[in-house]
């Protein structure tokens, strides 16, 4: 197959690249790689991806890895095919790159490292009831500040990045559909256009997919 | 002559002040800096709020549009003026651009978070009297050096990050190097290692950012 995507199925930037391979409509073959084995960290992969890290995205001949530049790719490569993730108008496209800057800077370190502490600290039996809610509560407080601009923006536009779903959305997904589920569930409830947004942007049949494929 | 429609707020200081300035200077976009007094909070004011609605420097603005967050802003830079000034900054055809954009989304995800805290700990806490880090500081700079090998290897086979030309991946490492090198006892995890000390030795010296230099120590 000429599209491959290297990855596994628990990392959120390598479900942020799958997700707009799926909104394009295209084929392509996941190719997990073996964390167990730090197969990762073997010369073969560094030379795919010289930082060690997941996803890498192939088509045919054509290398990349950085889940936002593969997205950025395919929806250009692509843009005949599937839904458009980026728009024309220059300016326009100005304004949804800088929420997608914004997605980068402020919403995914935040969000990355209470997704972290909350979720896979869970997942890897690392629980401690007291430590995941002090995380929470101090993690929580960044995640607010960051969503009382979006809940600001959201009455000023339907999507992030403009009047249309686009990749300042995308990005976001992973990582919402994580906090959605857990404790800072109540962020997004006080904050009704950002709820709005999520549920929105979290039941595209894309989105549910990815979801579809990837381990509990 | 008429005043620029291009605005820039913001102090040259400003580690993503100086990369949207860098860019213009680059493209030959002429422009206007527009002071904002952090030390009286100008910018968490709600004049300023209304174009950076997260109290941050840079703003910018041209004509109609305003905009934020200094990478989308070189972005726009480059692509509204592609043959002004340095060409090829945001690449000529879709496959170079996907190879800028991975580089500048490896230098935004990879090379900004330790180096921001290390010019923050080394350069700005000490200017604000406020107490370092001994332990953040180690701890960041056993992730900046990781990042540093990579570029060391990639160097050795690229000119520049991206390919033969200088393009945004490089620039966006300007403002953060600059103070390392120069400002903390840093430097040598850049000098040490050969490639990396060349691409900055080159990279540092062009005009453009020798002139953003220049407005800092002003």
């Amino acid at each position: 197959m000429a599209i491959k995507l290297y990855g596994i199925l628990r990392s959120p930037p390598a479900l942020r690249a799958m997700a707009a391979l799926f909104e394009k409509d295209l084929d392509f073959e996941f190719v997990p790689v073996d964390f167990a084995t730090r197969e990762q960290k073997t010369p073969q992969f560094l030379a795919l991806n010289p930082f060690g890290e997941v996803p890498v995205f192939e088509d045919g001949d054509f290398k990349l890895f950085e889940s936002r530049a593969i997205t950025k790719y395919v929806a250009e490569a692509y843009a005949d095919k599937g839904t458009d993730m980026v728009l024309k108008d220059p300016e326009k496209l100005a304004i949804q790159t800088m929420w997608m800057e914004v997605e980068g800077q402020k919403f995914d370190p935040t969000s990355s490292k209470l997704g972290w502490e909350l979720y896979f600290k869970q997942m890897f039996g690392l629980t401690d009831e007291a430590v995941v809610a002090r995380a929470g509560d101090k993690g929580g407080q960044k995640l607010e500040d960051v969503l009382d601009v979006y809940e600001q923006r959201l009455t000023e536009s339907k999507y992030l990045g403009g009047d249309s779903f686009t990749l300042a959305d995308l990005h976001h997904l992973p990582y919402l559909h994580i906090l959605i589920g857990m404790k800072v569930k109540s962020l997004f409830d006080a904050r009704p256009h950002v709820n709005a947004w999520a549920s929105d942007i979290l039941s595209r049949p894309a989105w549910v997919k990815v979801v579809s494929m990837s381990p509990k | 002559m008429a005043t620029p429609p291009v605005k820039v707020y913001g102090p040259p200081l400003s580690t993503a002040v100086s990369r949207v300035l860098v860019c213009l200077l680059e493209k030959d976009v002429p422009f206007q800096l527009v002071p904002v007094n952090m030390a009286k909070m100008e910018h968490k004011k709600p004049d300023y709020i209304k174009m950076q609605p997260f109290g941050q420097v840079p703003a910018f603005q041209d004509d109609d549009i305003t905009l934020f967050e200094s990478r989308a802003i070189c972005r726009y830079i480059a692509e509204k003026y592609p043959n002004k000034g340095t060409a090829g900054l945001f690449g000529t055809n879709p496959l170079v651009k996907a190879s800028i954009d991975q580089w500048l989304e490896a230098e935004s995800q990879s090379f900004n978070p330790p180096s921001s805290v290390l010019t923050f700990q080394l350069v700005f806490a000490p200017l604000m009297k406020l107490k370092q880090d001994e332990a953040l500081i180690k701890q960041n700079e056993a992730k900046l050096e990781k990042v540093l090998d990579v570029y060391e290897n990639r160097l050795g086979s690229s000119r520049y990050l991206a390919g033969d030309e200088f393009t945004l991946a490089d620039l966006s490492h300007l403002p953060n190097t600059q103070f390392l090198v120069e400002k903390t006892d840093k430097a040598e995890l850049f000098t040490s290692r050969k490639n990396v000390g060349r691409w900055w030795s080159e990279i540092s010296t062009r005009p453009a950012w020798k002139k953003v230099v220049e407005m800092q120590n002003a």
